[in-house]
């Protein structure tokens, strides 16, 4: 089976007739089927989708991704099947209305086949967190496909559909993209509406699309970065889009954030990161080291400011108006805490009860306060930094895709993972992994930076970078 | 450092409308304790003259005007997902006696 086409081609050729959609849903939904073993879907749409499928084939198809088939992660809200975030306590919940940017996308042709597995609530990097199942790496069964967005990024490297939606708050979407070897892309934060997407950590969630190609990120980046009034967080588009892209290395200045090349590195993932670099530099790009001193406490910051914030995002769950809800309840005092006790998994409450400490009375300005204030002082080197360079550049993750089981008992050594990703998210900069090659056998994942709001710069960078470091 | 005992991890769980079970609590001390220990770091960073994030965007209070929107739901698809519906409303259990 050829691998999926750039998303315009496919598009194209369903205007022309050359491809109907109809064929390309059966495709993906056999694919889904075939690959089971790997566990990325929670759920399908195939109803929904094959509708969607004849009425594209009829003349619906004047969208820019006209008949392509795509999964979202089951943290987005959708018609058509249940949206869990992979959570007991969300089991059997169908969404009233619709994520904007899943609107966006099907707006534009796009059909919705399946929603992807992801650690509960996205609190997670491997998705062994998720109240239902595993989601295993394509390259390696024995391998996790990183997390949360595990589901979405093993779907596109199995080639079930030709792109996913994942969502990042701390490196969700670009760690998993690493470990199977495909982009993961993370916006400017409030570049896109998160109306309809479950909430983690509001600070820092975004939108992530999980792609084969650079290119193919930029056109749904341009799709989705519309404001609909639902979201009071968003920032403006880019005027002149973001599919407009001017790939060129020469000149550009790269900063490699020499925090994120230190000891906790694996040397073969910090042998393909050098050699990427060599590529980089070789093309024209002005390489140079620059320092971020508080990128070592970037994780630390992030495991306060994300529990706290996910201790107050999780409170709606409480039994009365959706989700699970414990019936034998006596008052409602019990409703609320039994329902929560049986419906929450283990991470969830304890992101929760972190959060609840570090936000508690006589608490408060020694954690949440003062990791806010660290998270200034990690924004102003970083934007000093970009006095110096125009790019930043690193590793994804400290490894290459770990065994399923080797960090599931130990919650902090999970967290772990997230050191190298969470800096952009405190920071709000736009952010990508991009395949290094492997090492191995195990896909290695670049990474690249660029400040706030640059998202059609990195993406031309990125495109730029993509061929020669792979 | 930190070290929750078991009466520090009820009262958090009672602040967050949990019930955990004795084996819960039991090994959320450990494992909260442990992750307490690490974010502890912050502790000794000097970040004086700094002022807290709370947001990047820089956005300040984004309004719209005041006018009634029909996105054109009917509240019994909205109230789908209800554990107790009555009359068009949500039905909680009792809260005192």
């Amino acid at each position: 089976m050829a691998a999926w086409e750039p998303l315009a081609d496919i598009a194209a050729k369903v205007q022309h007739g050359e491809l109907k959609a109809v064929d390309l849903v059966e495709r993906s939904l056999a694919a889904i089927a075939d690959k089971a073993e790997y566990k990325a879907i929670i759920a399908t749409t195939a109803e929904w989708a094959r509708e969607r499928a004849k009425a594209v084939d009829a003349g619906d198809n004047k969208g820019r991704l006209a008949g392509v088939p795509f999964i979202a992660k089951d943290n987005y809200l959708a018609f058509e099947a249940e949206t869990t975030a992979a959570s007991n306590i969300l089991k059997g919940f169908n969404a009233p209305y619709q994520a904007t940017v899943i609107e966006r996308l099907e707006a534009e042709g796009a059909i919705l086949v399946a929603k992807a597995n992801l650690d509960a609530f996205a609190h997670g990097a491997s998705t062994e967190n998720s109240d239902f199942f595993t989601t295993k790496n394509p390259h390696d069964k024995t391998r996790v496909s990183g997390g949360s967005s595990g589901g979405s990024a093993a779907s596109v490297a199995l080639d079930l559909v030709p792109f996913a939606l994942g969502t990042d708050t701390g490196g969700s979407t670009r760690q998993p993209a690493s470990f199977v070897g495909i982009v993961g892309y993370k916006p400017t934060y409030g570049l896109m509406s998160r109306s309809g997407i479950v909430a983690m950590a509001s600070s820092t969630d975004v939108v992530g699309t999980l792609t084969r190609t650079v290119e193919d990120a930029s056109l749904l980046v341009d799709i989705m970065a519309v404001k609909d009034g639902l979201d009071s967080t968003m920032i403006e588009r880019d005027p002149i889009g973001y599919t407009k892209l001017q790939a060129d290395l020469k000149g550009k200045k790269i900063g490699v954030i020499k925090e994120h090349m230190g000891d906790g590195l694996a040397d073969d993932v910090r042998g393909r990161v050098e050699e990427a670099i060599a590529a980089l530099k070789q093309a024209g790009a002005e390489i140079s080291e620059v320092s971020l001193p508080s990128a070592p406490l970037a994780l630390a910051v992030y495991y306060i400011l994300c529990p706290a914030e996910v201790s107050s995002n999780l409170s709606r769950y409480d039994g009365q108006r959706y989700g699970y809800s414990y019936t034998e309840a006596r008052d409602l005092s019990e409703s609320y805490t039994k329902s929560r006790e049986v419906g929450f998994g283990k991470e969830a409450k304890r992101r929760i009860m972190i959060g609840t400490y570090v936000l508690s009375s006589g608490y408060y300005d020694a954690y949440y306060k003062k990791a806010q204030t660290v998270r200034t002082k990690l924004i102003n080197e970083t934007n000093e930094a970009f006095g110096q360079v125009d790019f930043l550049l690193g590793p994804v993750a400290p490894t290459t895709a770990f065994k399923i089981g080797e960090n599931a008992s130990n919650p902090l050594a999970m967290y772990l993972s997230d050191v190298l990703t969470v800096a952009a998210n405190l920071t709000g900069m736009p952010a990508i992994s991009v395949p290094c090659g492997q090492a191995a056998g195990l896909p290695v994942g670049l990474q690249l930076m660029a400040p706030q709001r640059a998202d059609r710069e990195l993406l031309a960078l990125a495109v730029a970078a993509e061929g020669l470091v792979a | 450092m930190t070290k929750l005992t078991r009466d520090d991890v009820l009262h958090l769980a009672q602040l967050a409308r949990i019930s955990l079970s004795d084996d819960e609590v039991a090994e959320f001390s450990e494992e909260l304790s442990a992750i307490l220990q690490y974010v502890e770091q912050l502790g000794s960073v000097d970040v004086s003259g700094l002022k807290p994030t709370n947001q990047v965007t820089g956005l300040t209070n984004v309004m719209r005007d005041d006018d009634v929107i029909d996105y054109g739901y009917d509240p019994r698809d909205l109230l789908k997902n209800v554990p107790h519906v009555q009359d068009n409303q949500i039905k909680v259990k009792r809260m005192i006696g």
